[in-house]
């Protein structure tokens, strides 16, 4: 049965296995355990970002395909919920539309980009998917009167998913619809990340990895490497576009900086390298190392500055302003320490 | 009259002003082994990569069982029955023996967009690809990496995933070349056993003369790209085209 949920593949390390569950149920129980709306908004963010990288771990870790659109198919999925619920009206099916309508959309993006540039050379698919998402980007902030431009849309949501529906406590924890919206986030996106762990396992998987391997000898024994590269494109595309439903559920705002930004970009980039790319539980570890600090870092910084006070130079180092230094020393640390990742790293051990 | 399986016509592939396969038209009987032979440059892998579709042709057609191939890609005319080893050793060096046999098995049985269901799950593929690997007795190092295996053993993993694929047109590209002394009688024993099966034709490219007389039904010669000459061993050999296209003018002096 577990076996079954993760398609059999077993994370391989002990440390990984405690790692991994230990993300699960501080997830899980991220209500409870962390109470607070700065905590839950990064253990929701966790969650989502998960999702992202894993299918962009799909792309790039599986397929062997780089591609700089994958915040293109996050923003279509988050403007979709947006744009459906400021023009249906807030429910549930505005949700659902735009929801499917995103997804649906991105696939048949990554679809046109795919047979248009996936049979050549892997550099001129990356080289169309920086030119169609910085257009793409372009438009969302024009089009201000159907996008809400630079500005972004704000729109509501069912009730039920607000933090103004209440229905009582426990464990001294309100039980209200932000908390409802939360597990809606958590359950998906570990829905969608068993989905992906069964895709890249499946006979589709293999054939993905023999491509990444060596697409001559596999179109030698007949695959045809271009359809199994495009479907791999629309599939990650669709995936990033569901992540971004969510991301767009749960704020309750959409915005080009928050989902269309070449900054998420190169995060969900970090994310996927400092995990370890081409193994699924890399997403998870490198989003919940990354996420954590990019909120927590600066926190940080400011209480080992104070510890400090007194000595010279170091609490000037140590200042919260400095923190994107510090996150800088940081990858370039985990990189080359572990250039495999650091799911490569903890399985190479065994 | 037996059926041609596999016919080329007037095949023809340019590279710039250099003319690489020159109007090459011939035919391929079932259960014929057609040993290919030429120096080197002669134009016989570009011949092969012509035939399986790697390179696309300039002019002529590619017929497989009657069948007009010549625009069909790679993958296509592999489902269609055309298999094809490398010269140089081409395989998924970071997977399994065993996985670079099974791929190949999954592609034949049409599996590859099964999305949704385990690979490991499909037993009876990886029970196929083992009865492969024990052909070319690789069976001990079904789960060791390809990057790990000896050369010798790279050359018997090309083979097997050719014989996975269970083709009409088997095409063997210097099967044995680099392989030790030893290694070799397993793969040239193995293509005497396809040769058994009538319904099949084998193309081989091979330098090695004793290879080529203990196998071979027929031979044919490209030189400079062009077919040179087209006929049974034993006159093939001591044509003067071979002697002086060959074996080099100087060989045939001696």
């Amino acid at each position: 049965m577990l076996m079954n949920l993760i398609s059999g593949d077993r994370p391989r390390s002990l440390v990984l296995t405690i790692l991994l569950l230990g993300i699960l149920a501080a997830l899980a129980l991220a209500p409870f355990l962390f109470p607070g709306v700065r905590s839950l908004e990064t253990a929701a963010r966790i969650c989502i970002f998960i999702v992202l990288v894993a299918s962009y771990d799909l792309l790039l870790g599986y397929s062997g395909i780089v591609s700089f659109a994958h915040t293109m198919f996050f923003g279509l999925g988050a403007y979709g919920v947006a744009l459906a619920s400021t023009h249906m009206g807030r429910g549930f099916d505005a949700l659902i539309v735009g929801t499917l309508a995103g997804a649906f959309a991105a696939a048949i993006l990554a679809l046109l980009i795919g047979l248009f540039s996936l049979r050549v050379r892997a550099i001129f698919f990356a080289m169309i998917t920086l030119a169609v998402a910085s257009a793409v980007a372009v438009l969302v902030s024009q089009l201000s009167g159907f996008t809400g431009g630079e500005d972004g849309l704000n729109y509501s949501i069912p009730r039920e998913l607000t933090p103004a529906f209440k229905l009582g406590k426990l464990f001294g924890v309100t039980i209200n619809g932000k908390l409802l919206n939360y597990y809606l986030v958590f359950f998906a996106s570990l829905a969608l990340f068993l989905l992906m762990l069964r895709i890249v396992n499946s006979p589709f998987g293999r054939v993905l990895k023999a491509i990444r391997e060596n697409d001559f000898r596999a179109e030698a024994i007949g695959y045809r490497v271009v359809l199994y590269r495009t479907l791999a494109t629309c599939l990650s595309a669709a995936v990033a576009a569901l992540a971004g439903s969510l991301f767009a559920i749960w704020l309750r705002y959409v915005g080009p900086a928050t989902t269309l930004s070449f900054e998420i970009m190169l995060d969900i980039l970090l994310m996927v390298v400092i995990g370890g790319m081409g193994t699924m539980y890399g997403a998870v570890i490198g989003t919940t190392i990354f996420v954590l600090a990019q909120n927590y870092l600066q926190n940080l910084m400011g209480v080992a500055a104070g510890a400090t006070e007194g000595l010279p130079l170091i609490p000037q180092l140590l200042d919260p302003d400095r923190w994107l230094l510090w996150l800088g020393v940081l990858f370039i640390l985990s990189v080359y320490f572990f250039p495999t990742g650091i799911v490569g790293r903890l399985r190479a051990e065994n | 009259m037996t059926q041609m399986l596999l016919e080329t016509d007037g095949l023809t592939v340019r590279f710039g002003g250099h003319v690489a396969v020159d109007a090459v038209s011939c035919g391929f009987r079932a259960g014929e082994l057609t040993a290919i032979v030429g120096p080197n440059g002669a134009g016989k892998t570009t011949y092969f990569n012509l035939i399986s579709g790697q390179i696309t042709v300039s002019a002529g057609t590619v017929r497989l069982m009657g069948e007009d191939v010549t625009r069909d890609p790679v993958a296509t005319r592999c489902h269609k029955g055309l298999g094809r080893a490398f010269q140089l050793t081409n395989l998924f060096p970071d997977l399994t023996v065993l996985e670079n046999v099974r791929l190949v098995i999954q592609a034949r049985r049409k599996m590859g967009f099964n999305l949704f269901s385990m690979a490991a799950s499909h037993t009876k593929l990886s029970a196929a690809a083992m009865a492969v690997l024990e052909r070319v007795r690789l069976q001990d190092l079904a789960e060791q990496k390809v990057s790990a295996l000896s050369h010798g053993n790279q050359r018997k993993l090309e083979v097997a995933i050719l014989i996975a694929l269970e083709p009409a047109v088997y095409m063997f590209d210097e099967p044995t070349a680099g392989m030790s002394v030893d290694e070799a009688p397993v793969v040239l024993d193995l293509i005497a056993e396809l040769k058994a099966d009538t319904e099949r034709t084998i193309l081989l490219v091979e330098h090695k003369m004793d290879v080529i007389r203990s196998l071979a039904d027929r031979i044919i010669v490209l030189h400079n790209g062009a077919l040179a000459a087209d006929g049974d061993p034993a006159t093939v050999m001591a044509s003067d085209v071979v002697q002086e296209a060959y074996m080099g003018r100087d060989l045939a002096d001696v």
